[in-house]
């Protein structure tokens, strides 16, 4: 178990959103404040976490030929005991997310780490790469979310600070409302992942240089 | 023979000619051709028209020279590309608007549509009607604050569209279906032509744009098949499905009224987002002016003229990839013409 590779591969190198570019409806429809980015981002960590672990810990059990629908099945589960629990706790979240929550289990996410990764690796690492997907993804979100919600409504953490009213950073008068609506959404997404995949390109290089002999 | 390998030779196809003309000469010729409709923009609207404008083209120059100082790039502010989108930018916003608002569209239209997919001649939008957008998406009311043309009704350079008399656009009239003269906006066809009604600074007059039009025609800068296409396309549309009694009183207050004009000889010829097959020249203009009518008429705005232009650059490598002239000696699907054999 690699632990630093697992860590760079989930925030940089295989970033969920930015490289993979999975989950990007909910990533696009949600990230208008920093709230929704940050609270669709930990819902995929749990449910993606949990999801990884439990297939993980039962592939051994499973015969192949159910393999694939079993795991449908457990991550269908967790989606939709995900949903109940942000509904139930989270009930302002839960409007701000909308159909997004409910279609927790079948984010292509879940499908992509579940098969990709916990189906051929022991639980413990299975957990971790979930954790590492899971905050990748979440960063992602954030940062759309947070640059958005400055650009689109001239404040910072509306429904999170400041009793949930959030920072007004300027005023409505100088908003970019176009960055609400989604055309800020693909423009905000874009830079971002072009900023990670910067990222990522600077964190592959120095081991190409060793490898790659001169002339 | 080894000294073969050190020889630089420059193979090329002949004719080789060589040719004065850069992007600098260009964009001047661009930038002269649009000093009538700015003189009747500023006349028109008074001199807040001309502050407006400089601080677009200085905005373009400064975001375009520091995006390629912060990214370590050759800087490219000598081939004048950014003055003449900051001036086309400016020429399609109201006069009435804040200036801050105009150097968000300025931003918009260097850093995002421009530099990020690097810079003249990759953009795939035209970036001053990119810029227009935005800012349309996001202050939609500083983009309709229409001001009455006309010295009497000049504002002060620090007012904004809120605090000035506001009018009806020829454009409105024509959305609800009545010619102009006819409609709340009380413009003759002789206004519409020489500028005097209300719109944004550099649309307004159609002299003016016939005049630079005109010109950048007979200087080669750019083939008047986009511009023919287009104006035809609007006017072909226009005489045949009127609103109204008067087929060809609709037509000319269609060409005149609103941006077509600007559009059609100055956004639609654009180098970098136009196709440069002939044939693809043709589609392109057509389609631009069917866009146009389209969104003129089933449209939520009065006007069409700058979503027409960005859906369209939007297809242009499809267009160039369909309408690229055969080889010579060749036909189109690449076979061999029965003619001329031997030299194919």
């Amino acid at each position: 178990m690699d632990l630093r590779k697992q860590i760079k591969e989930g925030l940089l190198t295989r970033n969920p959103a930015a490289v993979q570019l999975l989950g990007l409806c909910a990533a696009l429809a949600v990230t208008t404040t920093l709230r929704g980015g940050l609270g669709m981002g930990l819902c995929v960590l749990m449910v993606l976490t949990l999801s990884d672990g439990i297939i993980s810990a039962l592939r051994l059990y499973i015969p192949a030929p159910i393999q694939r629908i079993s795991g449908v099945l457990i991550m269908a589960t967790l989606g939709a005991v995900g949903d109940l629990v942000v509904q139930a706790f989270f009930p302002g979240l839960t409007e701000e997310l909308g159909l997004f929550l409910p279609l927790l289990g079948v984010i292509c996410i879940l499908l992509s780490r579940g098969g990709a990764f916990a189906w051929e690796n022991p639980p413990a690492a299975s957990l971790v790469d979930g954790v590492c997907q899971g905050v990748g993804y979440t960063l992602v979100l954030a940062l759309v979310g947070t640059v958005r919600e400055l650009l689109g409504r001239g404040c910072f953490g509306s429904g999170l600070l400041n009793g949930g009213r959030g920072i007004q950073i300027f005023s409505a008068q100088y908003v970019a409302g176009g960055m609400i609506l989604p055309v800020g959404g693909f423009l905000t997404l874009a830079c971002v992942v072009a900023l990670v995949r910067a990222g990522a390109e600077r964190a592959e290089r120095p081991r190409k240089r060793k490898g790659a002999a001169k002339g | 023979m080894k000294e073969y390998a050190d020889l630089r030779l420059t193979v090329a196809s002949s004719p080789h000619v060589s040719s004065p003309v850069g992007t600098r000469a260009l964009m001047l010729d661009v930038l002269i051709a649009l000093v009538p409709a700015l003189c009747m923009g500023v006349f028109f609207f008074g001199p807040r028209a001309l502050v407006l404008t400089a601080v677009s083209v200085l905005g373009c120059e400064v975001f375009e020279g520091g995006y390629r100082i912060l990214l370590k790039k050759p800087q490219s502010g000598g081939d004048l590309s950014a003055a003449v989108t900051g001036l086309l930018l400016a020429f399609v916003c109201p006069v009435g608007m804040p200036l801050w608002t105009v150097l968000v569209g300025d931003f918009f239209a260097m850093v995002v549509v421009k530099q990020l997919f690097g810079g003249l001649g990759k953009n795939f939008l035209n970036p001053a009607l990119a810029g227009r957008a935005f800012l349309a998406l996001s202050y939609a009311s500083s983009l309709t604050g229409w001001v009455k043309p006309g010295t009497k009704y000049w504002i002060e350079l620090g007012q904004t569209g809120a605090d000035v008399v506001s009018a009806a656009t020829p454009m409105a009239d024509l959305q609800s279906g009545v010619l102009p003269w006819l409609g709340s906006s009380e413009a003759s066809m002789r206004d519409m032509f020489y500028g005097n009604v209300g719109g944004c600074i550099g649309e307004v007059s159609a002299l003016a744009l016939l005049l630079g039009g005109a010109y950048l025609i007979f200087r080669g800068v750019i083939h008047p098949r986009i511009p023919t296409a287009y104006l035809g396309t609007v006017a072909a549309l226009a005489f045949l499905f009127p609103q109204g009694n008067d087929p060809v009183d609709w037509m000319l207050c269609q060409l005149l009224g609103g941006g077509v004009m600007l559009g059609a000889l100055f956004m639609a010829t654009d180098y970098v987002t136009s196709p440069s097959t002939p044939l693809g020249g043709w589609l392109f203009g057509v389609g631009c002016g069917l866009l146009t009518m389209f969104l003129r008429r089933f449209g939520g705005g009065p006007e069409g003229v700058s979503y027409a232009i960005l859906l369209m650059n939007l297809c242009v490598p499809v267009l160039e990839k369909h309408t690229l002239p055969g080889q010579y000696g060749r036909k189109r699907n690449g076979k061999k013409t029965g003619k001329g054999g031997e030299t194919a």
